[in-house]
């Protein structure tokens, strides 16, 4: 049993640590600690460390795959700027997500609420709701084709009864992400189970008091039930995002074809990843696809950074400074 | 990690404030039914109702239509109606006969069913050294565990590509499920904290009768985790099989595709640009959203407390 140097004390007492420290190294727990955690770190050392040093490393050059590697510089980095699909596909991923994040988390939030009060019910409308979660992305991206087909589609029909005319989902490029957005909406489920989780831990003493103080409905809303279940929501807000960024399938499989015919549209599917796996998969120019990749991962860590600093002036935890 | 699609790649949520503060005095009913004591009137209940049962039909629809769809003949795929006027079974028989439509199952249920056991297994006994030993190291390993957790799938997916082609195997099934021999970050810091949770009093008591680790890590930790091994297996059973991803990377063989895969290809064959027979697209899709349905329903309560308890978005 043993702790870690920790601070430099006073260096008497260091060396002491040290050398009870390296003792520790010949402890027969360590040992069988380290044969528990050795499959990952195996599996880190081989299929996450390694293959991240190696993409840094072939994102300076022009591998291929198959033939002779050359050192390229900052070329590929270079051609992310000039290339115009890579800003073309950063776009419509970042307009897919900012439109889908707040969307998916608005609607889950509504259904939390509703199952909130069933009472025994809510069990079957859970199921309900969560049954798209379980359905495949390439079936989704079926369904987005056929129930949002532009002529025969069901949402154009059901959109014909109340007289409105619905747009070409599938083909009109400006209406292909906002169509692809309604689509995924459908698998809304799983953040709905996470809020009712969360909004069912907040005390009702404070609604009582809230409505005490002569609270409307929506004043106890914004002012209780928001900040009480602010954790969850931050939370589901880094998740989907990092999701979201990361689209693929849904766009592949509705409008990528075999030997990337493209089936319908203009760029307006061309997700980020979608590009990504093209570069790499179709066209084999590993070391642009490396660099895409940590453009995305940039792009990524940047975000979640900007939504942590924000989230600290929103989150509300109930024990500020408890040391848990 | 699991796969490249669901990519819930961070820790739980905080633990839901508040949750320790009991309520002095009162059943735990009193807590969970929200603005409680301002019941709403009988309009606005039913309002409430009414909202549930429409947003639950827009939910159960497309499963409805997509039923349906797939036993219509061609031409009326689109007429929108849930029963078929003229019901074609043959388009099961013609998906079958079409495509290798068997042999994808099982590429799909050996693949699956491998990735499953697989990352179960591991991600326990990574588990339970990071809960139940201290050792030199042990907090900067988990802290590199908790931060691939944060890694976005798509960094890696080149990269690992190059791995299994070095290998020789990136025209295999082994991608598919092999990474999942060595733990997945999400599932040991889910394990983690259910090792952590059971009483350290146990392991003493064990460990004074002259049990070896290995002892205890099979017969206490093991059986006492049990619905936290389900939720995780249950999770990669449905990770492993609704994956696009991988499939499209690694796969070429039509023999060796699994059911979204070859589901991909029917699309290609037989949707826009192809056929534009749409029922046996249908049909197709029918088969392969199925089995996770059944699964679902199977295992539900698992899969919902599973979801609350740590926050995985599917």
């Amino acid at each position: 049993m043993t702790t870690h140097p920790i601070a430099p004390a006073a260096p008497p007492d260091r060396r002491a640590r040290a050398r009870r420290w390296l003792a520790s190294w010949r402890h027969r727990d360590t040992r069988a600690a380290y044969l528990f955690i050795l499959p990952w770190l195996v599996g880190f050392a081989l299929l996450t460390a390694g293959p991240m040093i190696a993409s840094l490393v072939l994102s300076f050059t022009d591998y291929d795959g198959i033939g002779p590697t050359h050192n390229v510089g900052l070329d590929n980095y270079r051609q992310l700027f000039d290339d115009p699909s890579v800003a073309t596909s950063l776009l419509n991923t970042l307009v897919f997500t900012a439109l889908r994040v707040p969307l998916s988390m608005a609607l889950a939030l509504a259904l939390a609420m509703l199952l909130l009060r069933v009472g025994r019910a809510s069990g079957f409308f859970r199921t309900v709701f969560y049954l798209p979660v379980m359905t495949p992305s390439v079936a989704v991206g079926i369904l987005f084709l056929l129930l949002f087909n532009g002529n025969a589609g069901v949402v154009n029909k059901a959109l014909g009864l109340i007289g409105v005319t619905g747009p070409s989902w599938t083909t009109d490029s400006s209406w292909v992400k906002p169509g692809l957005v309604l689509t995924t909406l459908w698998a809304v489920g799983a953040t709905v189970v996470i809020y009712l989780a969360a909004l069912k831990t907040v005390p009702r003493e404070l609604y009582e008091a809230s409505e005490l103080d002569g609270a409307g409905r929506w004043a106890s809303f914004v002012h209780v039930t928001v900040p009480q279940i602010s954790g969850a929501l931050f939370f589901t807000l880094i998740v989907n995002t990092i999701a979201s960024l990361q689209t693929f399938t849904e766009a592949y499989t509705a409008f990528y074809g075999t030997g990337n015919t493209q089936t319908y549209s203009s760029d307006a599917a061309l997700f980020y990843v979608v590009y990504l796996f093209q570069q790499a998969f179709q066209f084999m120019h590993m070391g642009y696809a490396s660099a895409l990749s940590w453009l995305l991962f940039l792009v990524i860590l940047v975000i979640t950074v900007l939504q942590a600093r924000l989230s600290k002036r929103f989150v509300h935890y109930e024990y500020e400074g408890d040391p848990r | 990690m699991t796969t490249t699609t669901p990519v819930p790649t961070t820790p739980p949520p905080p633990p839901p404030p508040a949750h320790h503060r009991a309520p002095r005095g009162r059943g735990p009913g009193r807590r969970g039914h929200a603005p409680g004591r301002r019941q709403a009137g009988p309009i606005g209940r039913a309002l409430r109702a009414l909202a549930l049962v429409g947003a639950s039909a827009i939910f159960l629809y497309p499963f409805f239509w997509l039923v349906s769809a797939s036993l219509k003949p061609s031409e009326s795929v689109f007429d929108n109606s849930l029963l078929p006027g003229d019901w074609r079974f043959d388009n099961y028989a013609e998906i079958w006969d079409a495509v290798p439509l068997a042999t994808w199952i099982v590429n799909s249920v050996t693949v699956t069913l491998a990735a499953a056991v697989a990352v179960t297994i591991s991600s326990a006994l990574v588990a339970f050294g990071f809960a139940y030993f201290r050792f030199p190291g042990r907090n900067a390993l988990f802290g590199l565990v908790i931060a691939t957790m944060m890694l976005p799938a798509v960094v890696l997916m080149v990269p690992q590509y190059l791995v299994w082609n070095s290998l020789h195997l990136a025209s295999s099934q082994v991608p598919l499920w092999a990474p999942n021999l060595f733990g997945s970050a999400f599932y040991i810091f889910l394990l983690r904290q259910f090792f952590l949770g059971l009483p350290r009093e146990l392991f003493d008591a064990a460990r004074i009768d002259g049990a070896g680790w290995w002892l205890m890590f099979r017969r206490i930790a093991v059986p006492l985790c049990r619905p936290a091994l389900v939720v995780t297996f249950v999770f990669e059973v449905q990770a492993a099989w609704t994956d696009l991803v991988r499939p499209l990377i690694y796969l070429r063989d039509p023999d060796l595709f699994t059911v979204p895969r070859g589901l991909k290809t029917v699309l290609d064959q037989f949707g826009e640009g192809g056929e534009m027979r749409w029922e046996i697209v249908c049909a197709a899709s029918v088969v392969v959203t199925v089995p996770m349905i059944v699964v679902f329903l199977v295992c539900q309560r698992q899969f919902t407390s599973g979801i609350a308890t740590t926050g995985r978005k599917g």
